[in-house]
């Protein structure tokens, strides 16, 4: 049967693996090549990156690391962030990614989600959305963009939705409220998007323990979780992660 | 041994690019038929839609370079689309394939819980003893990403995948092999498959 899969979430920033530490902004954790390879040995069931470079000018240091991570690690690993274009798409996808990952970019321009499915198949094309809690709009969750900053006046579900329509072949959803918290996943909301996509749908904010993960597999229906601090600060090994799913009967990839 | 890998813009043919550098594979990517037929074996991998996929083929005629090839009797490979590409039809834009192994792809069925595509590791329970899966236990995990699948007799099948249904996720006939997952992204079981067909003689 198919597997729940964990991701692991690296972001990358001027070519290093950061990770942003509440009141203390973002401190580097190492090179994003050598930590692909790691967890590729570990049994990662596959990557994201994303890119939040801030100057455009450093761009080409991302794709530098995709081929390096493509050339080390046979799973497969989207990239996200800046992409803006079909041909960012293409560059990316050339330099050896599976998918690519739009967020703000898809809210302030939806068709690129269409001509991306359409020149690369919708496979490729994975929604990244923010979601935050807000009980004036129809499913209680509001879209933010540019990194949790930006409020916008789209209704998750509904552009879940509509991204689904467009082409997208998988949505990344992250809970902004649960975000950094490593307090578990957002069950409610993942449920409620989960079940009325047929895309898979990739669980992503506030993982802290294996138990979170669990949840959010079985309450809350995700197909994939997304995990970051608990891997990158060596608080949990991915192999103690899968096997405590596997303990629970959560079905996981065992035999990497 | 030179093994050639038939480019039709499909994608994922870097990665099956990267698994053969890997491997130290001396290896073609290559469009052209005349080059193609000089290597030893081929490997016809492929991501995107069937139809336009079958357009790119007969334009560049390589369509036929597939067909003749397989007469020649040395190996080929098919992975994901083209493994589909390889049967009867697809119902994939409705699209006539090469008919190399008898059978139809068909789509998955909508139903309560099931997301198509299937994106992720599934088992692949190897039935018969076939070189691809030599040294790779049964049920071991690929990766799959597809919204249609192989349906052939189970004569041609070499491997089966449950999802919602289960269907053939490897097929086989002479020296026609195909599969339905990607070994060039399935991590060391995936390798070890590519390996097991540039080892295999012809």
């Amino acid at each position: 049967m198919l597997k729940k899969r964990v991701i692991v979430c690296l972001d990358v920033r001027d070519g290093k693996t950061t990770k942003g530490i509440k009141f203390k902004g973002n401190i580097d954790i190492g090179d994003p090549v050598e930590m692909a390879e790691k967890y590729y040995i570990e049994g990662v069931d596959e990557l994201v990156f994303y890119d939040i470079t801030a100057s455009s000018e450093k761009r080409g240091i991302m794709l530098d690391v995709v081929e390096k991570v493509a050339e080390k690690i046979f799973i497969p690993f989207s990239v996200g962030g800046g992409i803006a274009s079909v041909k960012d798409m293409r560059s990316v996808l050339l330099a050896g990614a599976e998918k690519i990952s739009v967020n703000s970019q898809a809210v302030k321009n939806p068709s690129i989600i269409e001509e991306g499915a359409s020149a690369y198949g919708r496979q490729c094309i994975v929604l990244g959305m923010d979601a935050l809690y807000d009980e004036v709009m129809p499913s209680r969750y509001r879209i933010v963009i540019n990194g949790g900053r930006t409020p916008t006046d789209l209704d998750a579900l509904e552009w879940a939705l509509q991204a689904e329509k467009l082409g997208a072949g998988e949505i990344v959803l992250n809970s902004i409220d649960a975000d950094g918290t490593k307090d578990g996943y957002n069950i409610n909301l993942t449920k409620m998007i989960s079940e009325s996509l047929s895309i898979p749908v990739v669980a992503s904010g506030g993982a802290g323990s294996p138990e979170h993960l669990k949840d959010v597999f079985t309450k809350g229906k995700a197909d994939a979780a997304l995990i970051a601090s608990m891997v990158h600060f060596s608080e949990y090994s991915l192999k103690e992660i899968k096997d405590y799913l596997n303990a629970e009967k959560v079905p996981v990839r065992l035999d990497w | 041994m030179k093994v050639g890998v038939v480019d039709y813009e499909a994608g994922n043919l870097r990665s099956v690019e990267t698994v053969l550098k890997h491997l130290g594979a001396d290896y073609i990517i290559s469009n052209n038929p005349d080059l193609l037929f000089k290597s030893d074996k081929i490997i016809f991998p492929g991501v995107g839609e069937a139809s336009s996929a079958m357009s790119v083929l007969k334009r560049d005629s390589l369509d036929e370079f597939i067909k003749s090839y397989a007469l020649s009797g040395k190996l080929i490979l098919g992975i994901c689309l083209g493994c589909h590409i390889i049967l009867d039809k697809s119902e994939e834009g409705n699209t006539g394939c090469l008919s190399l192994i008898p059978g139809n792809v068909v789509s998955f069925k909508k139903e309560a819980g099931l997301k198509i595509p299937q994106i992720g590791w599934n088992n692949v329970s190897s039935e018969k003893d076939h070189f691809l899966f030599k040294g790779i236990p049964r049920d071991s995990s690929f990766y799959f990403v597809h919204s249609y699948y192989p349906e052939v007799e189970d004569v041609y099948s070499i491997g089966k995948t449950d999802y919602g249904t289960v269907f053939s996720s490897a097929v086989a006939k002479d020296n026609i092999s195909a599969v339905q997952f990607h070994p060039e992204k399935s991590g060391r079981h995936g390798i070890k498959l590519i390996d097991n067909f540039l080892k295999e003689d012809n």
